[in-house]
């Protein structure tokens, strides 16, 4: 019988394989619907061209973009699961086997000392840890791609600004994305905390349901007015001017210090790849299909 | 299109067609224009000839499968970064069809008039329809110097596409007139911002 290490192991590789090869349902639903919905010949053009790339990834089990990103997980660890310290090891492993399986590109480079060939190099992957109830390990993995990630914004907003100064940094870090990170976007926004912490929330904001609005009808109303407004500035599919800018947009907030109002804006581009799965104590993995 | 492109033929495209390739498509990124550049500069030959071919913006995902190098993933990179070296590399090197994503400035749109030359917008992200349009990989040079994505793959492609012509040889840059509309858009949108209590 496999260990547990083993286990966690084969499933962060799975989860990366996953990840990197499928489009979730959702996500190639809504760019079917965007397809039906644009009227312009090169915006219908792009569309259709995503599409029979989501396709062939499918059907011949390969990763959907070359850019197969710097390699990220993100933890829930139960109290009751019994490994700690060696999660770090484990994933690297991980990620030294799904890069040579899969195959995914070598994308971690040393400062000095250039490409790594292996995705692991310091602190990377990237790992964050939560920590939760439970007896089980849940993994996501978060292979981000480098186009969408050079497009992230930050910004400490002059509180007095309040929520507009905010939705206004918004749409301006979105306009100035432009066509750079291949839209159609999934955008996440973290608002409060502190200036590193408020682009975490935006990256775990990004991670939220397809399509659903943020529990505080408040920050709702924010999420739809942001995604409206954004999708009337006119970047359109690949910024050619047709199609949609962003198909989806949810808000993290957190408390903040008086005199600060970070804003953190993280994008991803049409190809958002992210899987989850849970590890029992006991060793059962159940893969997630969100 | 076939290449070697002749400049007659593509000074005949105009921004907004979609286009498919045959023939043979270099990739080069970041390092590889900045290495070909130095080399030209010293007085060295390259080891490739760019002249009527395609320049992919791209990092593949390769497999050396016995001999042959086999094409796993190959689609466009974010051609801005490579604005600061293309108007130099077009100049010297005078390739006919630049492929990238995002769209590129002025620089490499006012090289592009000037020599016959367009940049062909292939959609980001779309990497296995890239890899499909790959018919054979020809050779490949500076992988141990440069790694797998900063390399130079050169591939024989076989209806590489479809791609829209961006940017063409008559000083017309679709990207950058969407871009001036979404920044007028944005202008307006901003100050039909809701109130927030």
């Amino acid at each position: 019988m496999k260990n547990l290490e083993n286990i966690v192991e084969d499933t962060a590789v799975e989860l990366l394989k996953r990840a990197a090869n499928i489009l979730q349902n959702d996500y190639v639903a809504a760019l079917s619907e965007a397809r039906q919905k644009t009227r312009g010949e090169i915006g219908r053009s792009e569309l259709s061209n995503i599409l029979k790339n989501i396709e062939l990834a499918k059907e011949t089990s390969q990763p959907i973009c070359q850019d197969t990103g710097v390699v990220a997980f993100m933890l829930k660890l139960g109290d009751n699961f019994p490994i700690r310290s060696k999660l770090r090891k484990i994933l690297e492993n991980a990620t030294r086997k799904a890069t040579n399986e899969i195959p995914l590109r070598p994308n971690a480079v040393d400062l000095f000392r250039g490409n790594t060939k292996d995705n692991v190099g310091r602190h990377v992957p990237l790992i964050y840890i939560e920590l939760v109830e439970g007896d089980d390990l849940e993994i996501t993995a978060l292979p981000k791609g480098g186009g969408s990630s050079n497009v992230a914004a930050h910004s400490m907003v002059t509180p007095g600004l309040g929520w507009k100064g905010i939705k206004q940094f918004v749409l301006e870090s979105t306009a100035r994305a432009g066509s750079l990170g291949c839209p159609p976007y999934f955008l996440g926004v973290g608002v409060g905390g502190g200036e590193d912490y408020c682009m975490f929330l935006a990256k775990k904001a990004l991670l939220k349901p397809f399509g659903v609005r943020n529990e505080d009808p408040k920050v709702a109303k924010i999420e739809e007015e942001l995604l409206e407004k954004i999708n009337s500035l006119g970047i359109g599919v690949m910024g050619l001017g047709e199609g949609p800018t962003a198909l989806d947009l949810h808000i993290e907030i957190a408390a903040r210090h008086p005199a600060s109002l970070p804003v953190g804006v993280v994008f991803s581009c049409w190809a958002f790849r992210h899987a989850k799965g849970r590890v029992s104590k006991e060793g059962k993995v159940v893969f997630e299909y969100a | 299109m076939k290449t070697p492109v002749p400049e007659p033929e593509i000074r005949k495209l105009n921004s907004g067609d979609l286009v498919y390739l045959n023939g043979t498509i270099i990739t080069a990124r970041d390092e590889a224009h900045k290495k070909a550049l130095e080399m030209k500069k010293k007085g060295e030959d390259l080891p490739v000839d760019f002249k009527g071919v395609a320049v992919f913006h791209a990092g593949p995902i390769m497999r050396k499968e016995g001999e042959e190098w086999v094409t796993i993933a190959a689609g466009p990179t974010t051609s801005a970064r490579m604005e600061m070296f293309e108007d130099e590399f077009i100049r010297l090197f005078r390739p006919a069809i630049i492929i990238g994503k995002g769209g590129m400035g002025d620089r490499t749109t006012k090289a592009c008039k000037e020599y016959g030359c367009v940049y062909l917008a292939f959609t980001g992200g779309a990497a296995l329809l890239g890899a499909k349009g790959v018919k054979k990989v020809k050779g490949v040079y500076w992988l141990e110097e440069l790694g797998m994505p900063e390399c130079l793959w050169v591939y024989e492609a076989e209806n590489f596409g479809p791609m829209t012509v961006t940017i063409d040889a008559h000083g017309n840059n679709m990207t950058k007139q969407v871009m001036e509309r979404v920044s007028k858009n944005k202008e307006e949108l901003i100050k039909k911002l809701e109130e927030v209590d």
